[in-house]
């Protein structure tokens, strides 16, 4: 205790000379550690092994034969979350458009508490709902059947891209409209007021005026949901039985199976570049935000 | 005008309800699974109802009471450890000049901005060398790395809302640099933290990949249990597995927004 004291005391003096730069840079030490150990050397690991075979020698025959091996899965990766990524954009949009403008008061209570249920429902559940909801004897081919809206023999199950489609959409709606929905509410209600003012429908405020202003939370959420969908395992695991699937269902594969850390590590680069396109487009708009701020 | 008055409320009504089934349908459906002893195809109701298999998932010694210790421990430890990191960074990071400011930021933001799968597989590769694969330890450093993300960023902004007038109010009536933060910087930051904690213990309970890779087989959480049991037909199991899962992630759904306010969320990523 007296050693700690004095030590304090007699380091009072030169850190009181250093700038304040310095107390910041101890104050975010242990974190920025904690991510070099836990991100930076696995991310290395997994680039390095990309492009090494077994004996240690730079090589390329990794990714050429990902690209030959899992080139169908990669494609019907991209289609699945590009597909998801438009029904989750223009679902939020709708919703959180209606919260900021909707003028029946009760629709929108009842729309905000609606909405938010699956917001932090886990994947893996989420796998296992969409598993018996979109299955052939599953809740929504009974309730399509029941209600006459199809015959009972055109039932068939919805376990393939589709079912993914909509189990993601299912889970990230909730938290783009959290974060659309702040953005919209935390406007300045004098901009809007002045639109409906000068005779703006609420359509044209919605996307004139209140969307421009939110966009930089859409993005985020939609990069962000992006990212979950190319990082979950469970849930194409879950819901498809064949190929192709997602590339994240094919690298457990290579591993569980093949202990294949190279093919693995090569498909791993392949999301990283798909997700890098649309971090890049996020930077620039926040870099664009911050010289105009 | 008067068919369009009624009809609106109506049309409202109609859209309503579709939300409402689309939002609740898989859930209730879900819910039936528990309670169905006996359930075939092409049947549209399950043919047998009882409470037999919520025995046998909660038999003393069946797997459920173990999954549910570790997911709840390996949880608690992630929010501990995220959080001592993530208050002093999150601070640094909301009021002090740091040189590379954004090169930190981005560093925290890299996670959540790549799929994390092939970190997590690269982890487990690592973890093995160093003999944390299938500890609890290695568990809960791998829930670590998502959740201290978050932590980072709900923090800086949690800080970064806080208003300085009263910090350097508080400074000018002679409080120290320490006291002004305990006294008038956490308090009010409270709320944000609050909020992060939250994320990471969701985050925790959620986390399906890092334990897949690092604790399996012989670290079992309820995620893995239910996807075991689900994988393996078992969709009674796995529907009452998964409807414990629920529990935390409803409940904190219902009282967020009373931690998380908007002009915490607008500030989150900046």
């Amino acid at each position: 205790m007296s050693t700690s004291s004095s030590q304090a005391h007699s380091l009072a003096v030169p850190s009181r000379r250093l700038p304040r730069i310095s107390l910041g840079m101890l104050l975010v030490l242990p974190a920025l550690t904690a991510i070099i150990l836990l991100y930076a050397l696995p991310l290395a690991r997994s680039l390095v092994t990309a492009f090494r075979d077994s004996s240690g020698v730079w090589t390329t025959d990794h990714v050429v034969r990902a690209f030959s091996l899992y080139g169908r899965d990669m494609l019907f990766s991209v289609g699945v979350a590009s597909a998801s990524l438009a029904l989750i954009a223009t679902i939020s949009i709708a919703i959180s458009g209606y919260l900021v403008l909707g003028t029946t008061p009760w629709a929108v209570r009842l729309l905000r508490w609606l909405y938010r249920w699956p917001l932090f429902i886990p994947f893996v559940v989420t796998g296992q709902i969409a598993r018996s909801f979109l299955a052939t004897n599953g809740m929504m081919n009974n309730v399509l059947v029941e209600t006459g809206l199809m015959a009972s023999n055109s039932a068939q199950s919805f376990l393939d891209w589709r079912g993914l489609v909509l189990t993601f959409a299912w889970k990230q709606i909730p938290f783009v409209t959290l974060l659309l929905a702040g953005a919209m509410a935390a406007i300045d209600r004098s901009h809007i007021e002045a639109a409906r003012n000068v005779g703006a429908n609420r359509l044209r405020c919605l996307f004139e005026i209140i969307l421009p202003l939110a966009a930089p939370s859409l993005w985020v959420g939609l990069i962000l949901s992006l990212v979950a969908m190319l990082s979950a395992l469970s849930v194409p695991m879950m819901l498809i039985a064949g190929n192709p699937t997602m590339m994240t269902s094919m690298m457990a594969h290579r591993i569980t199976y093949y202990g294949d850390y190279g093919i693995a590590n090569a498909l791993g680069l392949f999301s990283y570049a798909l997700t890098a396109v649309t971090a890049w487009i996020y930077l620039r708009l926040t870099l664009r935000r911050e010289a105009t701020a | 005008m008067t068919i369009s008055k009624l009809l609106s409320p109506l049309a409202l009504g109609v859209v309503l309800g579709l939300v409402a089934f689309i939002v609740f349908g898989p859930l209730l459906n879900l819910a039936m699974w528990t309670f169905a002893e006996q359930w075939f195809y092409p049947n549209r109701l399950p043919t047998g109802w009882g409470f037999s298999f919520w025995e046998r998932v909660f038999r003393p010694r069946a797997g459920a009471w173990t999954s549910l210790f570790n997911t709840v421990l390996v949880a608690c430890a992630a929010v501990l450890l995220s959080m001592a990191l993530a208050i002093p960074a999150g601070y640094a990071l909301a009021r002090q000049a740091l040189p590379a400011r954004s090169v930190i930021m981005l560093l925290f933001l890299l996670p959540q901005a790549f799929p994390n799968l092939p970190i997590f597989v690269n982890i487990a590769a690592i973890f093995y060398q160093w003999g944390l694969n299938g500890t609890l330890v290695g568990v809960v450093l791998v829930h670590s790395l998502p959740g201290l993300v978050y932590a980072v960023w709900i923090a800086t902004a949690a800080f970064s809302a806080v208003d300085r007038s009263l910090e350097e109010a508080a400074r000018n009536l002679g409080a120290s640099p320490l006291r002004s933060f305990t006294d008038i910087t956490l308090p009010q930051a409270l709320p944000g933290l609050l909020a992060a904690s939250i994320f990471v213990f969701l985050d925790s309970i959620d986390e399906f990949t890092g334990t897949f890779f690092v604790g399996a087989p012989e670290i079992t959480t309820l995620p893995l249990l239910m996807f075991n049991a689900s994988m393996g037909g078992n969709y009674q199991v796995a529907a009452i597995t998964a409807l414990i899962l629920l529990i935390p992630s409803v409940g904190f759904m219902l009282v967020i927004e009373r931690f998380l306010k908007a002009d915490v969320l607008a500030r989150v990523g900046r």
